[in-house]
């Protein structure tokens, strides 16, 4: 088996134009994830300009109304820029900036990777362009014109179904076109070796924080941490500092659109089959003929036809389950969730929030449980207003 | 000698591109004839893929014309069944690595044998991937085409010391696509190249016109024209048979 293997997923499955960059980079990250100095630095921006270490809410109104588990909540929504994906960005961008890299590429779903990234860049000095599908600039303009505002090249991809894949492959596109000076900052725990192992190892932080809050807390380990599931990043990072402790179980929720037994969804796990693309070997949503499938969820970083390399093997081996979660039922908690809570969620987040409310009340009241709360929800209030038939301008 | 071979003896190979079902497959094996006709030394039968990472526009919007129309792989392997019985021009298949991966790598490269193609280039398949695919298809004589790239450097001697049939220069960074220049050291490419093989090295990307072609066919063994002839193709449909075979005759006339 060839380089960053995860059982048989994973690989490195890129053009010839890129694999000496790529190459470059595995021995990059191998030097400055041991380097003191970048360690140091990373540090300090996690928590003096991210706000690291994030909470890890007691969700005591949702524990008592669904009478079961006790839930926790890990607020990855309270990082700077509103999401999980700053602690990858900063990890990325700090070290791109060290590679003498002068400029930074990057594909966006829902846009919260690229204001993380268009963030970064500002903060560190480097140019930045980010390729977004037609379809995500349209349901997210706000986040839009967050990065236009951070400085950053928005770029609207027209080509294929326009969204989240086809930003992938226009981001791609322009690596192999520029590559020199760029590097593309890949925003889930997926492409080619090693970017899924990168992000995963970035993103980690936050099942480390978990894992000591909960101690911390409970003087115990939850019996169930759930995560939603695109790409998989937030879902790797809430999983991975739990992986060996084996009664811990690892819970990722994706998207089902309009249900499983629709054509409108992008439930991988689900739905999908063995696959090469996007420089992986994984599952993907995709024809008989291995064309990939259009999917669909209402959740924009979620309407992905893939999943990273790990999260499948994590699926074959049995450590992780994967289970869909449909545009209604997530709608539902994101609007539960609100009014329980008095916390507006992202969307994606709220396919996780959903299916807890169906798995807290199996459980008993001795054991708890830990859902990522991966973004916070401002950027999805219009669309849930118009999903509900009510027309509002942002 | 086997055909991949034949295309490059004594003389410099013209290797025509098209997008297999750009307009319909009808369409496409006349082409393939007319392309020949005009002095078309080898064909790569582009499979159309819905992602296609390493291509510009032109060739993209082709795949998804293609896709469309309905275009699978099975009706591909019987399109080309049926020009093999009217041609013995080396046919080449271009695609992504999925198409093949789901079909299955057996299945694919016994179906491949069956209806007569010589050789195919994966362009998301590297160097380091390659053994998954290669010890399939070389079991069924189908020619795993390598591919090197300006950013190549100290990796073409390995690549080029393990290539079979012809390799594949890639003449600029970027997809695939037309360009007013080739800015790249394509000599010291090439001479890196001769160094470690003495398979021959044809040049793609980027090359449309007469001067550009004979230019490469000054330094290297042949020359690939891709999206030049699928815009025709784009233009004119399944009436483009007459500017296709202008146009090859054209490059090809240019290059002898």
């Amino acid at each position: 088996m060839t380089k960053g293997r995860f059982g048989i997923h994973g690989g490195q499955y890129i053009p010839e134009t890129l694999m000496n960059e790529i190459i470059r980079l595995e021995e990059a990250y191998e030097f400055y994830k041991k380097d003191p100095e970048f360690n140091r630095e990373l540090e300090e921006l996690l928590k003096n300009y991210a706000g690291r270490p994030s909470l890890l809410y007691y969700a005591k109104k949702m524990t008592e109304d669904l009478g079961g588990a006790k839930i926790y909540l890990k607020r990855e929504d309270l990082n700077h820029t509103g999401s999980h994906k700053i602690n990858n960005v900063l990890g990325q961008v700090l070290m791109a900036k060290k590679m003498g890299k002068t400029r930074v590429i990057a594909e966006t779903g829902a846009g919260q990777h690229g204001v993380a990234c268009a963030t970064a860049a500002a903060l560190l000095g480097l140019e930045c362009e980010i390729f977004m599908g037609k379809e995500d600039t349209d349901r997210q303009a706000l986040n839009v014109y967050r990065m236009k505002l951070l400085g950053a090249k928005v770029h609207p991809v027209t080509t294929g179904t326009m969204t989240l894949k086809d930003a992938v492959n226009e981001t791609m596109r322009e690596w192999t076109n520029r590559v020199e000076d760029t590097h593309y900052v890949l925003g889930s725990v997926m492409g080619p070796h090693p970017f899924p192992t990168i992000v995963r190892d970035f993103q980690s932080v936050i099942s480390k924080e978990a894992r000591e809050q909960i101690l911390e807390y409970e003087g115990k380990l939850p019996a169930a941490v759930l995560a939603c599931v695109g790409g998989g990043s937030n879902a790797m990072g809430m999983f991975y500092n739990f992986i060996q402790d084996e009664g811990v179980k690892l819970i990722g929720c994706e998207a089902a659109g309009k249900g499983v037994d629709t054509q409108l969804h992008a439930a991988t796990i689900a739905k999908g089959s063995l696959g090469v693309f996007h420089g992986m070997k994984s599952y993907f949503c995709q024809d008989q003929y291995g064309q990939i499938a259009p999917v669909y969820s209402i959740s924009a970083g979620l309407d992905y036809p893939g999943i990273g390399p790990e999260h499948a093997h994590l699926y074959d081996t049995g450590r992780a389950q994967y289970v869909p979660v449909t545009d209604e039922e997530a709608v539902q908690a994101f609007e539960y969730l609100a009014r329980t809570e008095g916390i507006i969620c992202a969307i994606e987040s709220a396919h996780a929030v959903a299916y807890a409310r169906k798995l807290a009340p199996t459980m008993s009241p001795e054991e708890c449980m830990i859902i990522c709360l991966s973004g916070r929800g401002d950027k999805d209030v219009a669309a849930i207003a118009r999903y509900r038939g009510e027309n509002i301008s942002e | 000698m086997n055909r991949i071979a034949k295309a490059f003896e004594n003389k410099k190979a013209f290797i025509a591109f098209l997008t297999a079902g750009d307009p319909n497959l009808a369409a496409t094996e006349e082409y393939i004839l007319e392309m020949e006709k005009a002095g078309a030394d080898l064909i790569e039968i582009g499979i159309p893929f819905s992602d296609p990472i390493a291509e510009g526009p032109v060739i993209q919007e082709a795949d998804l014309r293609a896709l469309s129309a309905g275009t699978t792989t099975d009706q591909i392997f019987e399109m080309v069944k049926s020009v093999r019985k009217k041609t013995e021009i080396p046919l080449i298949f271009m695609t992504y690595l999925n198409p093949v991966f789901h079909y299955g790598y057996d299945e694919f490269f016994s179906r491949c044998k069956e209806a007569g193609i010589d050789g195919i280039i994966i362009p998301d398949l590297p160097f380091e991937e390659k053994e998954e695919v290669d010890a399939v298809s070389s079991a069924y004589d189908v020619t795993l085409i390598s591919m090197i790239a300006p950013t190549s450097e100290e990796r073409i001697a390995q690549i080029a010391g393990q290539a079979k049939g012809f390799l594949y220069v890639v003449s600029s960074m970027g997809v695939t696509g037309m360009r007013s220049e080739i800015k790249t050291d394509l000599d010291s490419m090439l001479l890196k190249i001769r160094q470690a093989t003495d398979v021959p090295a044809a040049v793609g990307f980027g090359i449309h016109t007469p001067a550009q072609a004979a230019d490469i066919a000054k330094k290297a063994d042949g020359v690939i024209v891709g999206s030049a002839l699928v815009k025709l193709i784009a233009q004119y449909g399944s009436h483009a048979h007459q500017q296709v075979y202008t146009y090859v005759r054209m490059m090809k006339d240019a290059i002898s």
